[in-house]
């Protein structure tokens, strides 16, 4: 695991720069989370609260086994179980939800606030709290639905695929806590190749579309899935077929940057020249009575 | 288990059916993925619902609660008329080939011997086998003869046609047969099978028969004593087979020695029914050691008190009249039988079926003790919790005492799983506040009981006075101690019976092996069958070598497996007649021309040669394997499917005797017990993985993951009734009614029994009116208070109820 450890950063968010290396090339990680193995036991989703000290609240019972019923910001993965009836027979889905860990990551790239999001060279995209501004444009920018912003802070939150874990050499909480081996971690390259013996083992049971989920409309994923239907993603609780960065994001990015600078800019011009022409503002004595009766709540 | 949960990985063929191992047993199951992931096993889940371990399996079918006999005795049909057995294994290994007695018969639902009134059979002469004039059975090797237990299973099973299998369980007889198929493909010594049960097959009053069917399943197919194959169960608690093992049972000493009866007044009238003499020529029947292990234990017990004069302290021990499990305990209770009650790492409340009734007999108490780690509902059953505990405590006058315990973690000790694997743990931090561990608190105790005995004296104090206390610290005993006195001792040199000048054995020695113990007073051991795990070579539960030098999941130096450290119970039978492996793929324990060698320690004598034709199964004085049972089991001697006792149909096969004719019905129930007309739907319990017992409501992140009590039902019946997910239900049967909110789900299927609809629902157990998780009603307040004939287990696992949509409990769901 000790090639796993750099952190070294690729990009930031909200800045042009590419930060300098002094390390080469580092290995990317992956975790591949085998769907075919999962037994929804949610040994993930415990030791993920356990290891980030998240205080979810105590939910009510909704109807469904996925407890919570979604990401929250202190609950980064979490189960999502689908009944898919197929004829006679009956499969039970069972997908662990969470950031995906784009290659290319719309969060990063919609986000305005410097340094905030950040990925690291071993391709883990991870959020640094301090120069969040809980803008919410990491939530519109994720074609996954991932990032939660907290009402108690105004900060974004999601899976860090154990950042802090990964490096000191250690697999992220949840593969260490998986009891089936149904999460894996390692590099980007051995991980698919393990995912190829397991769709070959898939196909061997019927599966005839088994296979990996790494969507080409995010760059791949360092979050990968094994999936017995991969022709049909959407089957796993909605799971996209074929995510892209929404075309917001590219639109503030490329076109809507300049014109939005500009019309800042045209904004300041107006008022230096309104200011010029016409001079300041002027308050009357009317006004000034108006503005205390107000205060006094004597107004409407 | 027979074989070890490491062992699974060597299955072809995995079985999940009374258990639901993905969900309960979420890191034993581990060795499910293993097979499946690296041998191409196939799993197969037979589960009233579409379970966890369904999600990953590849064949599931449905079956009705309480109808897995009838499921599996369907399956021997299919494997003898379809001539899927594996022949050789039957014929050298089982007793197929014994011929029973004439009298023996099996008409309308009754075995011979039936008396009504008593509810019993009173007379199981005709049981048994025919015997010659030497005392030993008489046998058929054509098994042609209709008294041949082969002809006799044959009939039995005859009824069970794939049909009728359809017609009681509900199972679609396309999806039955593929069971089959996938089944019988294991009945070659190529292949094996390995059955994962749980507490779904045994929560039954049919339970131990469940159980029964499986294993003559397996020995039909030859998966006995194989890798990959077994009779596996899967216990709950991490120690719950050590619980077992040292006796936490009302009519059992350690190591599964019987508590004498009222009957055996002395200990000569006591032992001379347990020579257990072989009844097959040249046999083990390894119980004719019965003596020696009974012997040392008396001397663990009662050191120096004990001495052949006084039949080895016989008077000491008391002698049973009737079993006092736990049903037999809460209806003394509820009869106001009892004084006190003292519930350790027992939350009685909640674990006893018909929780009304358990909180009448709490009520009736003067005192009650309960050591738990944890607040428990048993020790709040007098507070008031709205309409889930809803009493007056005013007028309940119990005395309650708490005593916190440490948790595992707050202490050493060792553990034993289901593997029979005896493994020690080491303390990580201290307990809280006051709490003390377990042995310290029951130091505590005696050492109080003992003062006042030898102070007040008493009718009888020497069983107290006299019971061997030597540890180091009276007061708090070591763990590591014992553990060293459940190993064993020797007491006075053991010398070679030959040679009186070469002593065998040394005074002060830890045991090496139970094969060492004498009848003579010499010896001492706690618990003969763990006797091996702590000798003067060290405590062996402490080793964690990871090695595992034949590939087989033996991992021989990791901890101590009972008994004698054997990871496969009955191995030699993975060797045909004449000591050869049955395949290369099943190669374990084989005979290499001077003893028996292989991956795992030979169950059996290793310098045995096998044209001694000694059988493989060494603790049967046959030496066989039973698919016959003889007079063992109270039910009959080959299993038969009753309905449950709430009962929603009668039983297509014999009307006259629906239920089970034995079932432990206490008279004060008898009314207690409901019919389809009033309750027409069939409900079912189960745990979470989510969740154990009702410990984890109390832990922050288990609540978060399940935090709150609901009913998990169908479509078809959802809609009849306009339930949708998330609505509040009111569960109603005869014992009582809970709320609880509605998980609507095609994981549970709609089937059809008898030609008619059946709807299932299923509850979990966990909730309470204590912890973090959300207040709830407790589940047992509906089930039923019957237990199995023959172990007395509660039928948690299918009983009747009914389901109407209602609104919220009154008192809020506070967490």
């Amino acid at each position: 695991m000790a090639t796993l450890q750099s952190l070294d950063i690729r990009r930031r968010s909200a800045s042009t720069e590419t930060p300098p290396q002094v390390r080469k090339a580092t290995v990317e990680v992956a975790k591949l989370i085998d769907v075919s193995k999962c037994i929804g036991c949610k040994a993930c989703q415990t030791a993920c609260l356990a290891w980030n000290d998240l205080e979810a609240p105590v939910g009510y019972f909704e109807g469904t086994y996925d407890n919570p019923v979604d990401l929250t910001p202190t609950s980064w993965t979490v189960m999502k179980f689908t009944e898919y009836e197929k004829g006679d027979d009956l499969e039970w889905l069972i997908r662990k939800d969470g950031c995906m860990h784009c290659d290319d990551p719309g969060c990063l790239k919609a986000c305005p606030a410097p340094g905030a999001i950040v990925q690291y060279t071993n391709g883990i995209v991870d959020f640094v709290s301090e120069n969040c501004i809980g803008c919410g444009y990491c939530v519109k920018g994720c074609p996954f639905d991932v990032p939660r912003i907290s009402k108690v802070d105004r900060k974004a939150y999601k899976c860090t695929l154990c950042s802090d874990r990964v490096a000191v050499g250690q697999a992220p909480a949840c593969a260490k806590a998986c009891p089936t081996q149904a999460i894996y971690f390692g590099s980007k390259e051995d991980m698919i190749g393990h995912a190829e013996k397991r769709i070959v083992d898939l196909k061997s049971r019927g599966f005839e579309k088994a296979g990996l989920y790494n969507p080409p409309g995010v760059g791949g994923t360092h979050v990968m899935y094994v999936l017995h239907h991969a022709d049909k993603p959407s089957l796993y609780a909605d799971l996209p077929d074929d995510p892209k960065i929404s075309p917001m994001v590219g639109l503030w990015k490329g076109v809507m940057k300049p014109l939005s600078l500009a019309a800042i800019a045209f904004a300041g011009v107006f008022g230096f020249l309104h200011y010029i022409t016409k001079g300041p503002n002027e308050v009357s004595e009317n006004d000034e009575r108006k503005g205390d009766d107000l205060a006094k709540g004597k107004g409407a | 288990m027979t074989n070890s949960w490491n062992d699974i990985k060597n299955a072809d063929v995995i079985l999940i059916m009374g258990g639901n191992a993905a969900e309960a047993h979420p890191c034993g199951f581990k060795w499910v993925t293993e097979a499946k992931a690296n041998s191409g096993a196939k799993l197969v889940v037979v589960d009233p619902r579409f379970t966890r371990s369904a999600a990953v399996a590849d064949l599931y079918a449905p079956l009705r609660p309480g109808t897995d006999i009838a499921f599996l005795m369907g399956v021997i049909n299919y494997l003898l008329s379809n001539n899927k057995i594996h022949h050789e294994y039957v014929k050298a290994f089982t007793n197929a080939t014994y011929l029973v007695k004439d009298g023996f018969k099996f008409d309308d639902g009754l075995f011979t011997g039936y008396d009504a009134a008593r509810r019993d059979y009173v007379d199981k002469s005709n049981w048994e086998y025919q015997f010659d004039e030497q005392g030993m059975a008489k046998v058929d090797d054509t098994m042609q003869s209709p008294n041949s237990v082969m002809s006799l299973l044959k009939a039995h099973a005859s009824r069970y046609t794939p049909e009728m299998v359809e017609r009681i369980c509900g199972t679609p007889k396309d999806k039955f047969l593929k069971v089959c198929e996938l089944i019988a493909s294991t009945a070659n010594g190529e292949r094996s099978m390995t059955s994962m049960y749980a507490l779904g097959w045994t929560q039954h009053t049919t339970g131990a028969q469940n159980i029964r069917s499986m294993a003559m399943i397996q020995l039909l197919l030859g998966n006995m004593g194989v890798p990959g194959g077994g009779v596996n169960a899967l216990r709950g608690h991490a120690n719950v087979q050590g619980i077992t093992d040292l006796a936490l049972l009302s009519t059992s000493t350690p190591g599964y020695l019987v508590l004498p009866n009222e009957k055996e007044t002395t200990f000569a009238d006591y032992i001379k029914s347990r020579r257990f003499k072989p009844i097959r020529p040249g046999q083990t029947s390894f119980w004719q050691n019965y003596e020696k292990f009974w012997v040392s234990q008396q001397k663990a017990f009662f050191g120096a008190a004990a001495t052949a004069e006084n039949g080895w302290a016989y008077d000491y021990l008391p002698k049973f009249a009737t079993a006092y499990d736990t049903l037999k305990i809460v209806d003394a209770m509820a009869a106001g039988e009892m004084n006190g009650v003292v519930c350790q790492g027992l939350n009685l409340l909640l674990a006893a079926p018909h929780k009304d009734k358990t909180r009448a007999g709490l009520a009736k108490l003067k005192w009650l003790v309960a050591i738990d780690p944890l607040e428990t509902e048993t020790a709040r059953f007098w507070e008031n919790h709205g309409e889930f505990n809803n009493v007056d405590p005013k007028s309940i006058q119990t005395e309650v005492f708490q005593l916190p315990a440490a948790v595992y973690v707050e202490e050493e000790g060792s553990f034993t799983n289901s593997s029979r694997l005896i493994q020690w743990h080491w303390k990580a931090a201290d307990g809280p506040g006051e709490s003390r561990s377990d042995i310290q608190i029951i130091a505590g105790l005696y050492s109080r009981i003992k003062a006042k005995y030898a102070k007040d004296g008493g009718a009888f104090p020497d069983p107290v006075l006299k019971l061997t206390w030597s540890y180091t610290d009276a007061a708090s005993p070591a763990p590591a101690e014992v553990l060293k006195e459940i190993n064993g001792y020797v007491l006075e040199n053991v010398t070679d019976p030959a040679d009186a000048t070469k002593v065998l054995l040394r005074a002060g020695q830890q045991l090496p092996s139970f094969v060492a113990m004498t009848t003579d007073g010499k010896t001492a051991a706690g618990c003969w069958i763990y006797t091996g795990v702590y000798t003067d070579a060290g405590n062996m539960a402490m080793r964690r070598d990871t090695s595992d030098p034949t590939g087989k999941g033996v991992f021989p130096g990791w901890g101590f497996s009972w008994p004698a450290n054997r990871r496969v119970l009955y191995n030699r039978a993975s060797a045909d007649a004449a000591g050869k492996p049955w395949s290369e793929r099943k190669k374990y324990i084989w005979w290499n021309g001077a003893r028996w060698t292989g991956a795992d320690v030979p169950d059996y004598g290793p310098l045995v040669a096998p044209d001694k034709s000694v059988g493989p199964f060494i603790m049967n004085p046959e030496g066989v394997g039973r698919l016959y049972t003889r007079a063992i089991m109270r039910e009959g001697p080959f299993p038969e499917h009753y309905e449950p006792m709430d009962a929603f149909l009668a039983n297509p096969l014999h009307p006259k005797v629906s239920a089970s004719p034995v079932a432990r019905i206490f008279a004060s129930d008898a009314k207690s017990f409901g019919s389809p007309d009033k309750f027409p739907i069939v409900a079912t319990t189960y745990r979470l993985t989510e969740h154990f017992h009702y410990w984890t409501k109390s832990v922050h992140g288990n609540a978060v993951m399940q935090p709150e009590l609901f009913v998990e039902m169908g479509e078809r019946l959802a809609k009849a009734k306009s339930i949708k997910d998330g609505d509040w239900v009111e569960i109603s049967s005869q014992r009582g009614a809970i709320k609880a909110k509605a998980c609507v789900t095609k994981r549970i299927r709609p089937i059809m029994v008898n030609g008619k609809p059946c709807d299932v629902v299923g509850l979990p157990i966990h909730y309470g009116f204590i912890g973090l998780a959300r207040k709830g009603y407790a589940t047992n307040t509906i089930t039923p208070f019957v237990g199995d004939a023959s172990v007395n287990t509660p039928e948690y696992k299918a009983f009747l109820v009914d389901v109407k949509k209602t609104s919220a409990p009154a008192t809020p769901a506070t967490a």
